[in-house]
């Protein structure tokens, strides 16, 4: 078997931005591989989304139609399974995204696929697929391979790619799905609730507090602070979990991207993966946290270990 | 009817830390066990449900798939309310991917037959986001990935869930029952154990099996029961911060500086 296929998400008519990502890894992984590339759009009219994959490097597209608007896990593993068979592909690629989460693990487990999630790295070794993932609470890295699996399905994590900007000239076709019938019904979108005045995404300069703050009477304080330095408050998702703060003002991949963020002040954040979704890309990250190993530190400018109600307290008389 | 909580006993890594020589995993003596946060909520909503109905009689199975180490996760579920707990084990298991827990898993659900499996969305410290979905898979059963809302009445033929999306959004979804759901964080307020719950949960049985009880065979468990194999573990190098030092008053000034010049730098 060779192949790569590539699955394109998309919700409510849109392509999801993963997909020049993924095209991006796959073209890497099919110099070593060989075979062609394929983007599989399973979606009730796929053909609505073939010139926006088709993207340099991509060898076909391939479009299955289906009678669901929305994503649903059985329809789309069906779909796939049968695309791997059909295709003889060797590797599927998806995003770690929610939906991703969804059939990828079912797809690759009822199928005996070799399965690896959240990806950072792939590479060829002796003419098989190796992928790196981390471990640990991102303090390590572990290399997988999938000793004897024909097919491997890989979960990959969003920006941490090149993307493919240019277009290509894939051929387009067809496959059939197969006939399943659904065991979970998509009822509707529930949009988020708007902010009460906090809309994070158009601030430059976000002041953030974690976990860190430990209580829920010690964010009236870090609320001051962000005022007096002249920052927009922002929270991790155990704040807003906590409903020590509303959900607006968390960041993140189920909150708020900082799309204008120029500076961004974490205090007391480990920077977990889905926090970093909102933020990494802020020029200027200033990170104060006690763990000297907490992964914001590895995309933040500046570094401060220490604690944030002492740096707090320090930092207040230079702003009165 | 009955629900059955899946939990995991995690590991959280030392400051400093060393790897095992073979470079396979890190050395188990720099680690700290914890039950995974993800697993509080997924044990609260099956408590939550048992306690709305009382009439109907729910029963909460609390099941890891772990060495001795891993009863104190399965002790802090029953401090908290849950009905039995299982520990499935077998030194074969070492080396599991969560395929090859997801395999044990399964193997229970098919004898026990719970009404509903929920698994936490993701671990705390490997994150793979997995180990829930294959059990669904192996057990050809309806799944749904990542809720933070669910609405089910015992004995009901479908369940309302929400799944949590990205950026805020979310979608509901309606899921034929028997099911199994991976539960995300904030979905309710997890209990803390009572002191005296601790202290009974202490006393209490554990339920032990080896996967081969429960019909797993001897290729189906730990490293050739995966779909993956671990080949090597490093340390990454990792981008790094310019680190701030000093006492905290000067770590402050230094602070004042940078925040002042952006400013300057944005008016
Ligand atoms: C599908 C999904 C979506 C998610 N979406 C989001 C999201 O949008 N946003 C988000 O933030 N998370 C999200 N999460 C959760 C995420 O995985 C983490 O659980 C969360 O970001 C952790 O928040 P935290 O860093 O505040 O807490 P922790 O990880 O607990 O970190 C607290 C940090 O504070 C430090 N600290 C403690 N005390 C002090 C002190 N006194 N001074 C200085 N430092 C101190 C500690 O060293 C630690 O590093 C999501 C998870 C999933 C699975």
């Amino acid at each position: 078997m060779s192949g790569i296929l590539v699955v394109a998400e998309h919700r409510q008519g849109e392509l999801s931005d993963s997909v020049p990502e993924l095209v991006g890894l796959a073209n890497g992984l099919k110099e070593g591989l060989g075979g062609p590339l394929m983007v599989a759009v399973i979606a009730q009219d796929p053909s609505a989304f073939s010139d926006q994959v088709n993207l340099a490097g991509v060898d076909e597209i391939v479009q299955v139609p289906v009678s669901v608007a929305e994503f649903q896990p059985d329809v789309w593993e069906a779909a796939l399974q049968k695309l791997v068979a059909e295709k003889g592909a060797s590797v599927v690629m998806t995003p770690h995204s929610v939906d991703g989460w969804g059939y990828a693990p079912t797809l690759a487990a009822a199928n005996g696929y070799g399965f690896a999630s959240d990806v950072l790295e792939t590479k060829v070794d002796g003419g098989e697929v190796v992928a790196v993932r981390p471990g640990y609470g991102e303090k390590v890295h572990m290399e997988v391979g999938f000793p004897g699996k024909d097919a491997v399905v890989l979960t990959v994590r969003s920006g941490e790619h090149p993307v493919v900007e240019e277009s290509g000239s894939a051929e387009v076709t067809t496959a059939e799905a197969p006939d399943v019938t659904p065991r979970s019904e998509h009822k509707r979108f529930i949009e988020p609730e708007s902010g009460g005045g906090v809309d994070l995404s158009q601030e430059e300069f976000i002041m953030s507090i974690g976990r860190g703050i430990s209580d829920e009477e010690n964010v009236e304080q870090f609320s001051e602070l962000a005022e007096e330095i002249g920052a927009a408050l922002g929270c991790s998702r155990p704040i807003a979990d906590n409903g020590w703060l509303p959900k607006a003002h968390q960041v993140g991949q189920s909150g708020t991207t900082a799309s204008n963020c120029k500076f961004y002040l974490a205090l007391g954040i480990s920077g977990s993966v889905q926090h970093q979704a909102g933020m990494k890309h802020v020029d200027s990250i200033v990170a104060v946290n006690t763990d000297p190993e907490a992964p914001i530190f590895s995309v933040a400018k500046y570094g401060v270990v220490a604690d944030i109600f002492d740096i707090a307290e320090e930092l207040r008389p230079h702003f009165e | 009817m009955k629900i059955l909580v899946p939990v995991k006993q995690v590991a959280t890594l030392d400051e400093e830390f060393e790897l095992q020589e073979d470079e396979l995993d890190v050395d188990h003596d720099f680690c700290e066990y914890d039950i995974n946060e993800w697993d509080d909520y997924s044990l609260e909503e099956a408590l939550q449900i048992k306690e709305a109905n009382e009439g109907q009689e729910v029963e909460v199975i609390a099941l890891t798939v772990g060495d001795d180490d891993a009863e104190d996760a399965l002790r802090t579920c029953m401090a908290k309310g849950a009905d039995r707990a299982v520990r499935i084990w077998d030194d074969a298991m070492e080396g599991a991917d969560p395929m090859a827990i997801a395999r044990a898993i399964a193997k229970f659900v098919e004898q026990e037959k719970p009404d509903l499996v929920f698994a936490g969305v993701q671990s705390s410290d490997q994150a793979f986001a997995q180990t829930g979905m294959q059990v669904a898979a192996l057990l050809g059963w309806p799944h749904a990935a990542v809720v933070n809302n669910l609405d089910y009445t015992p004995g009901a033929g479908t369940a309302t869930v929400r799944r949590e999306l990205e950026g805020g959004l979310e979608e509901e979804v309606e899921v034929q029952v028997p099911a199994v759901m991976t539960i995300q964080l904030g979905i309710n307020d997890p209990r803390y154990a009572s002191l005296k719950g601790i202290k009974q949960a202490k006393s209490r049985p554990i339920d032990e099996y080896s996967p081969a009880d429960l019909g797993l065979s001897e290729d189906e468990m730990g490293a050739s029961g995966s779909l993956s194999q671990v080949r090597k573990v490093y340390v990454p190098e990792k981008g790094q911060a310019e680190m701030i030092e000093g006492t905290p008053a000067e770590q402050a000034a230094r602070l004042a500086e940078i925040i002042k010049e952006f400013k300057g730098a944005a008016s």
